[in-house]
């Protein structure tokens, strides 16, 4: 069982919301649903509409394209926002690697969360950069 | 109606806990399939929960008396969210027959004797004034220890509906009276009333105590959410929002986003200390009155123990796609907490399994899940010529009430297998059509996107991969015109002769 006090806590120690104050943060509990997931259980889907914004809590999900594992999720990283962002299905399945628990915004509410929190904006920005520096590394 | 002698302790293939709306649509399926089930309840009487709530009479779920289908029908179900299923057409659409014509939403007395009514013409038996007191495994079941003795079972159906008040852990909040412990509306005449929380059970505080009290401050840290800009039910409800107007017209009422810090008693009244959200800073609140509005949690006793996982701050037990518990296989949920089964919930959106008008179908699929894992028994399954699959699972995005009141979460599934040939498998859960491994099949559901345009999804299963396809919207939900067929027609190519 985890109380929202702990998922204050868990968000608290987060790159993504390290300027956030413990107001803001409250907020951002409140405002993301908790979600919880058996080992297999898809939570993206390759191909289908209508996903949405996901943060790891607990545990590690598997990013799986056509079948093949690409990579592993673990607590603090996040997953769905370029299927939003894009406005277009998932290129992957997201698949809880074990007893998974994550924060849920829906799809359509990110837009305006990110527009009223810059500071998370930024802090995306950070981690997409990354994700590309990684991606690309040859390149630089 | 209270049989002291039903159901006596013993085992029992299925046992059931609760006759609630949930218990007794449970109970009703499973004895028309003919699974033997002890069906227990701690109340002297069904529905016991609407003998209390919601606080201010009435529910937040509407029931048609005269509408575009015929009362007792499978399309009436459309606009009769409160009702229990039957298969006998005179058990159907009941608590219109209770309504007396004063408001679109029936007083929790007229859902209550609706209810009753159910019970008593379909022949429920319950075991009443028996209360579940523990849980523990034994060989390949379980044993439900109760104030009566031990039941002994294969699968255990809790719906026991999410009733217990649950409090956030906000420092003197524990002294703070519960929505539950709400007083009489003429309690709060001319006072400052401070309500924690701004879903439901909030705003409808609010509406019921706005002729009375002095001024209302609802508070929590995000910004109030509104059924009719969410385009679900996953937001305050259209009938209780005249606070928010008194809000926005400045009438006195204040919504507030913050965050609540801790809550301190002053002699006779209460000091709120709080910090904005949406726009910072320190907020203090000088009030008569406080009431947390928190919402519930499940009583679920003694499962976590068990091993069952729970989450939303564990007031929901984690459950499959049919309503199982995700952890503990053979526990199983009917009834307000099968939102814990949570589907693809497309948009953002949720299912509506919160309510009567969605779990009532949960139950049916749960019983005919039940019948079949665990008894081993067939459903009937009726073939299906290849000219009658198109304007079929179109009929069905059109009006099937299973599709229109669970949304993206229930659908129409139709097999094309090489040796049964074309059947009709009834309703599933999407979750589990398009997770699971199966036939060639489509399934079709309803869905609202995320510029709230309704339409038909249809998922198509093909040598294992599921894909989507998504039909156009018709401005009167009509899907049953020439562009639809085409367009079907066309996805299920190869599969039509």
């Amino acid at each position: 069982m985890q109380g929202r006090d702990q998922i204050e806590d868990v968000l608290a120690r987060m790159a993504l919301f390290a300027d956030l104050s413990r107001a803001q943060l409250e907020a951002v509990a409140h405002t993301f649903e908790e979600e919880w997931f058996p080992e297999g259980q898809r939570i993206l889907r390759q191909g289908f509409a209508g996903t949405g914004f996901y943060l790891v809590l607990d545990g590690e999900a598997a990013v799986v394209i056509d079948g093949q594992e690409r990579a592993r999720l673990g607590r603090g990283e996040f997953f769905g926002e370029i299927s939003v962002l894009l406005g277009e299905p998932p290129t992957a399945d997201v698949v809880a690697a074990g007893p998974l628990r994550c924060l849920h915004l829906p799809g359509p509410e990110l837009e305006g969360f990110l527009t009223a929190h810059p500071s998370v904006s930024f802090r995306m920005l950070q981690a997409e950069a990354r994700r590309l520096h990684t991606t690309l590394g040859w390149r630089s | 109606m209270a049989e002291l002698g039903a159901y006596p302790p013993g085992d029992y293939p299925v046992v059931v806990l609760g006759t609630g709306p949930g218990g007794l649509q449970t109970s009703y399926f499973l004895a028309g399939a003919g699974v033997e089930h002890a069906l227990l309840s701690a109340d002297e009487r069904p529905a016991g929960m609407f003998q209390r709530f919601p606080f201010f009479q009435r529910l937040i779920s509407w029931t048609k008396p005269y509408a575009p289908a015929e009362r007792g029908t499978r399309e009436y179900e459309r606009y009769d969210w409160n009702s229990m299923l039957a298969a006998d057409p005179g058990h159907l659409a009941l608590v219109a027959d209770f309504m007396d014509g004063a408001s679109y939403f029936p007083s929790r007395a007229e859902m209550e004797k609706g209810l009753v009514s159910f019970a008593e013409r379909a022949g429920i038996r319950a075991r009443y004034g028996c209360r579940w007191e523990a849980t523990r495994r034994e060989g390949d079941g379980f044993v439900v220890e109760t104030s009566d003795g031990e039941y002994r079972c294969r699968a255990l159906v809790v719906a026991v509906g999410m009733t217990e008040p649950w409090r956030p852990d906000i420092p003197g909040l524990d002294a703070v009276p519960h929505y539950v412990d709400t007083e009489k509306a003429k309690a709060y005449a001319g006072q400052r009333v401070f309500i924690i929380g701004k879903r439901n059970s909030g705003f409808e505080l609010a509406d019921g105590l706005l002729p009375w009290a002095r001024q209302l401050i609802l508070a929590s840290p995000r910004p109030a959410r509104l059924s009719v800009v969410t385009h679900s039910t996953a937001g305050a409800r259209a009938r209780y929002l005249q606070p928010y107007e008194d809000f926005i017209l400045a009438g006195g009422t204040f919504v507030v986003d913050a965050a609540i810090d801790r809550v301190e008693r002053t002699g006779a009244g209460w000091r709120v200390f709080a910090q904005g959200t949406t726009r910072p800073g320190d907020m203090v609140f000088e009030v008569d009155r406080v009431i947390a509005a928190t919402g519930f949690s499940t009583p679920l006793r003694d499962l976590s123990e068990l091993g069952v996982a729970t989450f939303h701050q564990g007031r929901l037990p984690a459950q499959t796609a049919f309503f199982e518990s995700a952890s503990v296989p053979g526990i199983f949920f009917a009834g307000s907490i099968t939102q814990g089964s949570i589907g693809l919930k497309k948009y953002g959106r949720p299912s509506s399994s919160a309510a009567v008008h969605g779990f009532r179908y949960n139950a049916r699929v749960l019983a005919g899940h039940l019948v079949e894992t665990l008894f081993g028994r067939a459903t009937e399954r009726p073939p299906l010529t290849p000219d009658e699959v198109v304007p079929f699972l179109l009929a069905e995005a059109t009006r099937a009430p299973e599709l229109w009141h669970q949304a993206s979460y229930l659908c129409r599934v139709v097999s094309f297998g090489p040796d049964r040939g074309i059947v009709d498998e009834g309703i599933q859960p999407l979750a589990h059509f398009v997770d699971s491994a199966g036939p060639d099949a489509v399934a079709v559901a309803v869905e609202t996107d995320a510029e709230n345009d309704t339409h038909p999804a249809v998922y198509v299963r093909r040598e294992a991969r599921v894909d989507e396809h998504l039909l156009p919207s018709d401005p009167l939900n009509e899907y049953e015109g020439g562009e639809h067929r085409s367009r079907l027609a066309a996805v299920l190519h190869g599969w039509l002769g």
